[in-house]
């Protein structure tokens, strides 16, 4: 029984031993970038947990009342120099976490594209969250995907995302960072799969019924392989238009994968100018289209479809 | 005639809620039957319904938070049991439509009707007696508050029973809690009760804000006046502050869900970015709300149980009213995930890391006004202690969200729902209760039962720790908040740890209602009653009366010479009054409260399911209920001399027992 005593301290490691801690495990620099922050969030507050949580015990054990040895000074309730300390020491501690905060919130804003030493083409890839599943549209390859997203590692990645029904987030946790997809709008996040691998994507904000399965599989793999994949989708008959997409974006839980071979080249304009009057940001110019899309017939003057 | 309303709003489907409203109406039933049975209805009716005295809706308040918790915990538990269940192909036993509203209403009930409810309760029972004031500056608005949290609380608690709750979160995010996508009752349901509530809140808040600037003793300056007072007073600033704000939010959601407006829609122009700066506008402020005054009962738990003043008072209120303010600059950072720019989620990241300073500096006062003293460890000691541990663990995960790189993979994840419980439970909860211990005798004359309570403190504290650090583990392995069933065998063995958890914490909660029967039970004991008035040696103003002290409160208004005057008084032996008595004048019960109670209710109801004559009916009799109390000028009365000499005799009397007994 003693010796099983020993191994108690080991017992936090041992549950996490062939487990993925997916934001401890980093898989790009993005993440590697968030998972850095963190942990040294941690450690530098830990110099201060630490020593108040040891103090406060041992304080409250020293002078406890049966001790009548301690010192008991009953009126005493000011000291100079140890409130120059106590608000001295927090506040360097929080300037120099600021410092972080300002530097890592520049250095990787999620709207800054990331670039590779070999100046890797970026791949634009268009997300739509739909209920309850993902759409992924790779406007410069013509192909579309439900709930897979398959990746070329080394290559930044630009995410265009939006949203045809309630607000949602879009989140690769061993990727990094994550952003908002908000229906009539067009958030960006860049990041950057540095290892080939199955990554768990999911949707992290709220959005009814069917949430808990809206997850898709993010598949990394090296360039060449994805540009198999790439000539393997288009070999599908499947086709993203004006007239396939609300069979589509139709409510549904755990959808299956699915891939087009084919994508209407303005659809994901489309979406986010139904939204706003048939207006869209082009991302490119900053100018503002009219888009002339059929989906664009939805009623916008009425928020209650049903 | 009835609206939405027909039998089938009745979920007689689901069998947790049949038996959950049979378990309801038969200890209903009991209650009424032995109010009935023991001839107890116009006792009940004249000295506590109708009563304007702040230490019985005090009372009432936290009477109201702790079937509150009941109702929040069994969410709690629901959720943190179906987690355990529903892994790989399990659906568990609480189908998506059912789960959305229990965490829905989980967060709901806890916030607005367990924590406001038990922190305007404290309110209500410490700051008139620590200002040495009669009662507050408007009774009625206090009768009146109370009865908007409980008609609040009621319509969040029929939802149960009549129709359904929101399925969209405790902050019912639009556009996923507009028409189009929640056509139900449940959103509704959410904006009245919140709504009435938050116009209780709101009174509440102006009230004692009177109260504690025009009623406090004669020679109370601003910096004599005790911490709990203090941080009483920074809350009701953001109570006036942000919950007009939450008013007008929710007033717009509202509109577009009545009228077809488009606030908040999808389309025409609405947009939710501005909901979401909106809501946490008061949102963080909230939060602020809830925890400033449990901050206020720690400094004057550890003071009294370590003998000694509090170390340094001047910073502790200068750092009080540096959280208040920064408070209202923090919002953005609930969504650095929406796509601001990187300057702005810097300011407020760094913001939110300033407010750590003040924070930490609190921390450091109460630590070292434990050095050197003579620390007693009562219950409330225990919970302080535990709370200092646990919320400097809770802090240090608050500045590690409060990083925007950080939160951009922290954000909504389980590891935010571990901060957040870190703060409430291990701040707000632990202060509450330590409260609760603290000023007991001060509200009945017998002090809680010690042994219970450390029990009760030992289980909640595992239990949390329990319960809450697999959920921090859980969102490191990117596990988000809100998940109905999963199928990642990583995050199974942390479930089942949080589910035990949970029950330790159930146990935690049992000990605290046998704390309280053997409390009541072992009453007349000796070592419980407290004759004096003044159990533990305090240091402020409400330890100088009676316990429980006459509805007048003071029989004489002390004069005030400087900080914890009651303490010095006591020390040098001086009676703390010897002016002559002179009749009290205290404002009369008044039933006015009930009623407009009653009305808001039947307003807020067929709101809800759209009964527009009978909500017509409700807004009638609320105006009608006002101009009639407000034409009614029989409204007070003195209290005579003789019975003021009378009571006073009979303190005088207990005061000379216990000295006797000792």
């Amino acid at each position: 029984m003693k010796k099983l005593w020993r191994y108690l301290p080991a017992l936090p490691a041992l549950m996490l031993s062939g487990c993925t801690v997916d934001l401890l495990q980093p898989r790009g620099p993005v993440a590697v970038m968030n998972r850095d922050v963190m942990v040294a969030e941690f450690v530098i507050m830990m110099l201060v947990v630490v020593p108040t949580c040891v103090a406060t015990l041992y304080f409250a054990w020293k002078y406890r009342a049966s001790n009548k040895e301690a010192e008991y000074l009953p009126n005493w309730d000011h000291s100079t120099a140890i409130e120059y300390v106590i608000w001295g020491v927090p506040a360097i501690l929080i300037a120099f976490l600021g410092a972080i905060s300002w530097w890592s919130t520049h250095a990787y804003d999620p709207y800054r594209p990331l670039q590779t030493d070999d100046n890797v083409k970026p791949l634009n890839v268009q997300v739509v969250s739909l209920d309850w599943k993902w759409l992924f549209i790779y406007p410069d390859l013509g192909i579309a995907t439900i709930n897979q997203l398959d990746v070329p590692t080394n290559t930044p990645l630009d995410f265009q995302i939006t949203s045809d029904s309630v607000m949602t987030s879009f989140f690769i946790p061993r990727l990094g960072s994550m952003i908002y997809a908000m229906p009539g709008q067009q958030t960006q996040l860049h990041l950057l799969a540095s290892e080939p691998g199955d990554y768990l994507g999911e949707a992290s904000q709220f959005s009814g019924r069917g949430f808990s399965d809206m997850k898709f599989r993010t598949l990394a793999m090296d360039p060449a392989q994805f540009n198999d994949w790439v000539e393997k989708v288009k070999t599908g008959s499947e086709n993203l238009d004006d007239t396939t997409y609300p069979k589509y974006a139709a409510p549904q839980e755990a959808a299956p994968v699915q891939y087009f071979a084919h994508v209407q080249p303005d659809l994901f304009d489309g979406i986010v100018a139904k939204y706003n009057n048939g207006m869209v940001v082009d991302k490119t110019t900053g100018k503002v289209m009219h888009m002339q899309s059929v989906l664009n017939a939805a009623p916008s003057d009425t928020g209650m479809k049903e | 005639m009835l609206g939405k309303l027909s039998f089938s709003a009745i979920p007689l489907d689901v069998p947790i809620l049949v038996g959950t409203f049979l378990g309801v109406a038969v200890i209903g039933l009991a209650v009424l039957g032995a109010v009935t049975y023991y001839g107890k209805w116009g006792y009940l009716w004249r000295d506590w319904l109708t009563t304007v005295d702040h230490k019985r809706l005090a009372v009432m308040y936290i009477i109201l938070a702790i079937v509150m918790l009941f109702r929040g915990f069994a969410d709690a538990i629901m959720m943190r049991t179906q987690l355990a269940l529903a892994y790989k192909g399990n659906p568990g036993y609480l189908p998506p439509h059912h789960y959305d509203q229990v965490f829905s209403a989980h967060g709901t009930i806890m916030i607005f009707f367990m924590a406001m409810a038990f922190m305007t309760g404290l309110m209500n029972l410490v700051v008139p007696l620590q200002i040495g004031a009669r009662d507050v500056a408007f009774p009625f608005l206090n009768s009146l508050s109370f009865y908007m949290t409980l008609v609040g609380a009621l319509l969040i608690n029929i939802s149960l029973f009549i129709g359904e709750f929101a399925q969209c979160g405790w902050l019912v995010y639009p556009p996923l809690s507009e028409m189009q996508f929640s056509p139900g009752v449940g959103v509704d349901y959410y904006i009245w009760a919140v709504q009435i509530s938050g116009v209780g809140t709101l009174l509440t808040g102006v009230n004692f804000f009177t109260t504690i600037v025009k009623m406090r003793a004669p020679g109370m300056g601003w910096m004599q006046m005790p911490v709990f007072t203090w941080t009483a007073f920074c809350t009701t600033v953001l109570i006036m502050a942000s919950f007009p704000v939450l008013t007008v939010t929710l007033g717009l959601l509202s509109l577009d869900r009545y009228l077809g407006m488009h606030f908040f829609t999808n389309d025409a122009g609405g947009n939710v970015m501005l909901y979401l700066s909106m809501i946490w506008t008061w949102g963080h402020p909230e939060v602020y709300i809830l925890v400033i005054p449990a901050f206020g009962v720690f400094s004057e738990v550890t003071a009294t149980f370590s003998q000694k003043p509090l170390f340094g008072y001047k910073t502790m209120v200068y750092a009080t009213c540096s959280i208040m303010v920064l408070s209202f600059v923090v919002w953005v950072h609930h969504f650095f995930t929406m796509g601001a720019g990187a300057n702005v989620n810097t300011f407020f990241g760094i913001m939110t890391m300033i407010i750590a300073v003040p924070t930490g500096v609190k921390i450091f006062n109460w630590l070292f006004t434990m050095y050197k003293g003579r620390v007693e460890f009562t219950a409330p000691m225990y919970w302080t202690i535990g709370f200092m541990i646990t919320f400097s663990i809770g802090g240090m995960t608050g500045v590690m969200l409060a990083m925007p790189a950080a939160d951009w993979i922290l954000h909504n994840s389980l590891f935010l729902i571990a901060h957040f419980h870190n703060v409430i439970i291990g701040g707000v909860y632990f202060g509450y209760i330590a409260g609760m211990g603290f000023w007991f005798p001060k509200a009945f004359g017998f002090k809680l039962n010690e042994t219970w309570g450390k029990r009760a403190f030992w289980c909640w504290f595992v239990g949390f720790y329990l319960a809450f650090v697999p959920l921090y583990v859980l969102g490191l392995e990117g596990m988000t908040r809100r998940m109905n069933h999963y199928d990642n065998p990583d995050w199974y063995p942390w479930m089942l740890a949080a589910e035990a958890g949970a029950i330790v914490i159930a146990l935690g909660i049992v000990c605290q209602l046998t704390q309280l029967y053997v409390s009541i039970r072992d009453r007349n004991l000796p070592e419980n009653l407290d004759l004096t008035g003044d159990p533990w040696n305090g240091r402020t103003l409400e330890w100088s009366i009676s316990s429980p002290p006459p509805a007048y409160n003071f029989a004489v208004i002390p004069d005030i010479h400087g900080l914890d005057t009651f303490h010095t008084e006591k020390q040098l032996g001086l009676k703390a009054h010897g002016k002559p008595l002179a009749p009290i004048h205290m404002p009369k019960n008044t039933s006015a409260g009930v009623f407009i109670g009653l009305f808001s209710f039947i307003l807020g109801f067929a709101s809800i399911w759209y009964i527009w004559w009978l909500a017509a009916i409700g807004l009638i009799g609320i105006v009608a209920t006002m101009i009639l109390r407000s034409a009614n000028r029989d409204v007070d009365y003195y209290v005579p001399v003789s019975e003021i000499e009378h009571n006073e005799e009979v303190y005088s009397r207990r005061i000379a027992a216990a000295q006797a007994a000792e």
